[in-house]
């Protein structure tokens, strides 16, 4: 359901400012959500002035950087720190990206303003809770389905069958282009959102999956694809590059080319 | 996974639109929602004009006049953008139903060149009705 304001319990007040230490250099400002369940109240934003001489390029690197020496109480997911995991995803500057792979000298305006993927039940400051997200994952059946025996050896494939999967398979499932979707916002709980779609499609086009009429029936529902109205957040925001409104063009396809 | 029932507080959502910053295509999509808006009313609009004719010269008459009202003319003005606007977006649809024009930068570019076509659209269209006389 659209509902373009927060609910109350959600909005976000001023928080703690916490000022840059004597002689600093380079201050640079971060704007950072902050939520504690256990202390109750509403989220906040909590500035911090960090002198930037002393911390790495990207936005991971601030984030540890206030972590380690500023305020050890700020929750955020991180792991791989080079764009290969998804953990880091979270709203920098008004756009989902990984905070591993984002410079903050590239976030436009005075502060960096980070806060945790748009429109999710916020478990503590940085961190969603994506339960549902991986469901829909998991509704799209993300592995292989196949009638006839199974070969000696491996299910073979084309290189040029393989080349398909190209764009698709590279997706790390960081949520990024889901919860960039204005269509995701106001109906997540129906619509399956970009990552899922792009997944379906994955498996769509296999060349070695033989249940793509049952896949296209699982998703032939008014919500769960069609409510992509090729808004494009998704395609704009992938921090992998890649374009899951074409993914879904790609299914819709599928869907008139079965009937006609 | 997360478990939520442990007595907590209800967890806040997090912050949309509040925070996000727009791109073109995001603008594009929802200025057509709202131009579709704006052709029902303009087919309401239609209807009324239509009904007018057939009822009389008085009638149509008293209908030209609230139309050509400063606010009359404000929503006709209105609705020759939602026209053209959604002429050019139908177009950039049919390209997309074909699976073509996706990429982020050729989305943002035709998008643009679809407000670009509505507003240079109206304009003609306006310059060519006042230099007819019609206003």
């Amino acid at each position: 359901m659209v509902e373009l304001a927060l609910p109350k319990n959600s909005q976000v007040k001023s928080g703690k400012h916490w000022p840059a230490p004597a002689g600093a250099k380079k201050v640079k400002t971060f704007k950072i959500y902050r939520y504690d369940p256990e202390a109750g109240g509403n989220p906040r934003w909590d500035t911090y002035d960090v002198d930037v001489d002393t911390v790495g390029p990207m936005v991971l690197d601030a984030l540890l950087y206030i972590k380690n020496t500023i305020d050890p109480t700020l929750a955020f997911r991180r792991s791989c720190r080079e764009g290969v995991c998804g953990s880091c995803s979270m709203n920098i500057g008004g756009r989902n990206t990984l905070a591993c792979t984002h410079g903050w000298a590239e976030v436009p305006g005075k502060a960096v303003q980070i806060s945790p993927l748009p429109h999710m039940p916020v478990v503590k400051d940085l961190i969603p809770d994506l339960t549902l997200f991986y469901a829909q994952y998991a509704s799209v059946e993300p592995w292989l389905h196949t009638d006839t025996p199974e070969p000696q050896a491996e299910w073979k494939q084309s290189p040029e069958d393989r080349e398909k999967l190209d764009g698709l398979y590279e997706c790390i499932l960081c949520a990024c282009c889901s919860t960039s979707c204005p269509s995701y916002w106001w109906n997540g709980d129906k619509y399956l959102g970009p990552a899922a779609l792009l997944h379906a499609y994955r498996w769509l086009i296999d060349s070695r999956d033989e249940a793509t009429g049952d896949r296209l029936d699982q998703l032939e529902d008014p919500f769960k694809l069609y409510r992509c109205h090729t808004i494009m957040n998704c395609a704009q925001v992938c921090p992998k590059g890649l374009n899951p409104a074409k993914a879904i063009a790609e299914i819709k396809k599928m869907m008139v080319e079965r009937v006609v | 996974m997360t478990d939520t029932s442990r007595g907590l507080p209800e967890r806040p959502m997090s912050p949309h639109l509040q925070v996000w910053r727009w791109h073109i295509t995001m603008a594009c999509s929802i200025l057509h929602r709202g131009c579709i808006v704006g052709l029902w009313v303009g087919a309401v609009i239609l209807a009324a004009w239509a009904a007018a004719l057939a009822a009389g010269p008085d009638v149509y008459a008293g209908l030209l006049g609230v139309l050509g009202s400063p606010i009359g003319k404000l929503v006709l003005l209105g609705e020759t953008f939602a026209v053209f606007f959604n002429i050019a977006y139908t177009i950039r649809q049919t390209f997309w139903d074909t699976g073509k024009g996706f990429a982020p930068r050729i989305a943002d570019m035709t998008g643009a060149m679809a407000i670009a076509f509505a507003v240079v659209a109206t304009i003609v269209t306006w310059v060519i009705a006042g230099a007819n006389g019609a206003f």
